[in-house]
């Protein structure tokens, strides 16, 4: 096992744990303030992908793919806002879980009306679409050292964002204590719309990012939603920090698993046993991570919450 | 007054269900919604076209179509074949596009008589001792690709060979046709979790093994991923990529884009295969479905209809003659898009096999073209188990 080859994962684990952040920022913030369950999340991820593909068949620029996308899954998030989510906030959690899973499947017909049920074409710009060598001997792929660059520029952004900005402490009031917040004077119902907002336009922003390297196609949020739940139970939920921390460790830890659990069975069984357990090895490690924080920290590792 | 309403009446029942026993029913499950949807839209457009191309008949006989979505769900499409069964009595069934819902809707359609014409799965199983006088492999068996990469990969002289598949039953049956038809030991094998979206940690240890090739059976987008990352991190410079056409077809190639190009893949069909039936249905196809290229899914399913056309045909509509029915479809006396062919006694088709390579044609358009046969006349390896005549 090559130091070049363990690098190269560590970069892998770090690109996955980007992305997730992204569409966990989103879902956290929501959840944590509004106490929405909002498994519609991943629609928006979706949603952010397609526009993406669309833009970038019809203008050929991937900066501009990127930007229509990001605005127009705004205008849909902001429109999913007003008229589903705003209904849903006074509703028990079940009622919630039934009604975004619904608007799922609304958004998964919608697309393949639009779309068409073949997944779509979204390439990375001729410029990112090949490797760079970082080292000598040590090629990585142009496009995912792009996304970890936007993916970190984000990061701090949205760090600085809600511990800097008066914005950003109105959103961690409503987060810890929504009762005290509206009590304060924070008109929450506004606060609401702009954090759905951002979070419809984190996830399209990572839907337009993943689009290139992943394929653009019906069902992709629902894959992803399932990773980014875990982000968000690690880290605890409604904090920023968490969703983080809990989105790098499911990276890294996903990563490793399919990288050298595998390698590490093969010394202690034959082949065909090895890479057989190795990925049903691996696949469960981020759940037994889960499991494992929660039996230490039952509200997760950073809970916004105290 | 009262006698003539009646017997109009009568008449009319009586003439209606005359008509209604002439009529030859073909149940079809439908995939295009859930897992599969992808593919069974390429399955729909081909039978549709058959369809419209037979002016809606069947051997000349008036026919009903009966086309519903089953979302690629074992369980759903049980219960919608034993609707099919008892309400509409279908006389052929024939659609789904996964083995695991073919292996679960086949036991109640052969204890009915029913004849079923796969147009895509052929599982080792209904191949093998689970054979059944019933049951037409029309497509393919399921190692029959695979098996015809390996040969590739021996003929080419690959010493290094990794070979990539998802961690679930018929990703281990593919990998261990493709080992069948390679014949000497892999160098690494890499299952993946099912429906995986990155590749990064795969491609990293692809990296560092150097291989000559890459095969892999990896089914819609989790190929489409694959591919896509393989490019993007330049392992396409130094390394072949090879998969059955499961991994390079149709539903792939247009969410892929350029970075496919290039790639190997084997199947029984090509757009491009010098056949005058095949000539007719490409250019049916691509005319209707605008410009596109028609996948083997759709060749296949277009293939189903021509094949019941031809055997309603050869027993004079007399479809509820089973006996004669299944002779008829065992004859395989139909112009068939991929040219003549036969079955095996296992009711799998003996036939020739493909190299193809995904390239532009003139208009830039990608698709496959065909490189070189692999099989003259391939039969699979399981109809020593059948106990068919």
């Amino acid at each position: 096992m090559s130091l070049i080859l363990i690098t190269e994962q560590l970069l892998n684990g770090l690109q996955f744990g980007l992305m997730l952040f992204l569409i966990a920022a989103g879902l956290t913030l929501v959840f944590g303030i509004m106490d929405i369950m909002n498994l519609a999340h991943g629609s928006l991820y979706m949603a952010g992908a397609y526009v993406a593909a669309e833009t970038m068949q019809r203008t050929g620029s991937f900066t501009a793919a990127i930007i229509v996308a990001v605005g127009v899954t705004a205008l849909v998030g902001i429109a999913l806002e007003i008229l589903i989510m705003r209904k849903l906030v006074t509703r028990d959690h079940l009622a919630q879980v039934l009604g975004s899973y619904a608007v799922i499947l609304i958004a998964n017909d919608l697309v393949k009306m639009i779309w068409g049920p073949t997944p779509v074409m979204l390439n990375m710009p001729a410029m990112l679409s090949g490797p760079v060598e970082l080292l000598p001997d040590f090629l990585y792929p142009a496009f995912r050292l792009m996304i970890i660059a936007v993916g970190l520029i984000v990061a701090l952004a949205l760090y600085a964002f809600v511990t800097k900005t008066r914005a950003g402490v109105l959103v961690r009031a409503g987060a810890s204590n929504r009762q005290m917040a509206t009590l304060m004077g924070v008109k929450v119902p506004v606060l609401f719309l702009g954090v759905f907002t951002l979070g419809a336009a984190l996830a399209a922003l990572a839907g337009s990012l993943l689009g290139p390297i992943t394929a653009v196609q019906i069902g992709m949020g629902e894959e992803i939603l399932i990773l980014v739940l875990v982000c968000i139970v690690i880290g605890g939920i409604g904090s920023i920090r968490g969703a983080f921390v809990g989105a790098l460790l499911v990276g890294m830890v996903d990563t490793a698993g399919r990288a050298f659990l595998p390698m590490l069975l093969r010394n202690v069984f034959p082949a065909d046993v090895a890479s057989s357990v190795g990925p049903t090895l691996a696949a469960i490690m981020i759940y037994v991570l889960m499991a494992g924080v929660l039996v230490f920290r039952p509200s997760g590792l950073f809970p916004a919450r105290g | 007054m009262k006698r003539i309403v009646l017997s109009v009446a009568l008449a009319t029942a009586f003439g209606g269900s005359l008509v209604h026993a002439d009529t030859v029913k073909v149940g079809m499950a439908m995939d295009t919604s859930g897992p599969f949807a992808a593919v069974g839209g390429e399955v729909r457009d081909g039978f549709n076209l058959a369809i419209k191309m037979l002016d809606g008949k069947l051997g000349g006989q008036p026919a009903e179509f009966i086309q519903q979505d089953m979302a690629g769900n074992p369980d759903q499409a049980r219960q919608l074949v034993n609707r099919f069964v008892q309400r509409d009595k279908i006389d052929f069934f024939t659609g789904p596009v996964g083995s695991n819902v073919a292996l679960a809707v086949a036991p109640a359609l052969f204890s009915a008589k029913v004849p079923y014409l796969t147009s895509n799965p052929g599982p080792s199983q209904l191949a093998g001792a689970g054979c059944n006088a019933y049951f037409f492999g029309v497509s393919y068996q399921n190692d029959a690709f695979d098996e015809a990469a390996g040969k590739v990969a021996a003929d080419r002289n690959y010493e290094k060979m990794f070979i990539v598949a998802p961690d679930y039953p018929a990703g281990k049956d593919h990998l261990n046709g493709f080992k069948r038809g390679y014949g000497k030991p892999v160098s690494d094998e890499i299952y993946t979790k099912l429906g995986q979206i990155d590749y990064a940690a795969e491609l990293a240890q692809i990296r560092a093994a150097k291989p000559q090739a890459v095969f892999f059976f990896l089914p819609g987008a989790m190929g489409i991923n694959f591919i896509k990352q393989f490019v993007a991190a330049g392992l396409d410079k130094d390394i072949v990529l090879l998969g059955p056409a499961f991994s390079g077809d149709e539903d792939i190639i247009p969410a892929v884009g350029d970075p496919i190009l290039g790639m190997y893949n084997t199947a029984q069909w090509s757009q491009d295969l010098d056949v005058p039936a095949n000539k007719k249905f490409v250019d049916a196809f691509r005319k209707e479905y605008n410009g596109r290229y028609p996948s083997v899914y759709a060749a296949q399913a277009y293939d189903v209809i021509l094949a019941i056309d031809a055997a309603v045909k050869q027993v004079d509509g007399n479809v509820k003659d089973r006996e004669a029915v299944l002779k008829a479809l065992k004859a395989a006396d139909y112009d068939s898009v991929r040219g003549k062919f036969s079955y095996g006694t296992n009711n799998f088709p003996i036939q020739a096999y493909y190299l193809r390579k995904v390239e532009k044609d003139a208009d830039g358009r990608l698709v496959n073209r065909l490189v070189s046969k692999v099989f003259d006349n391939y039969q699979d390896v399981y109809v020593k188990d059948c106990k068919l005549k």
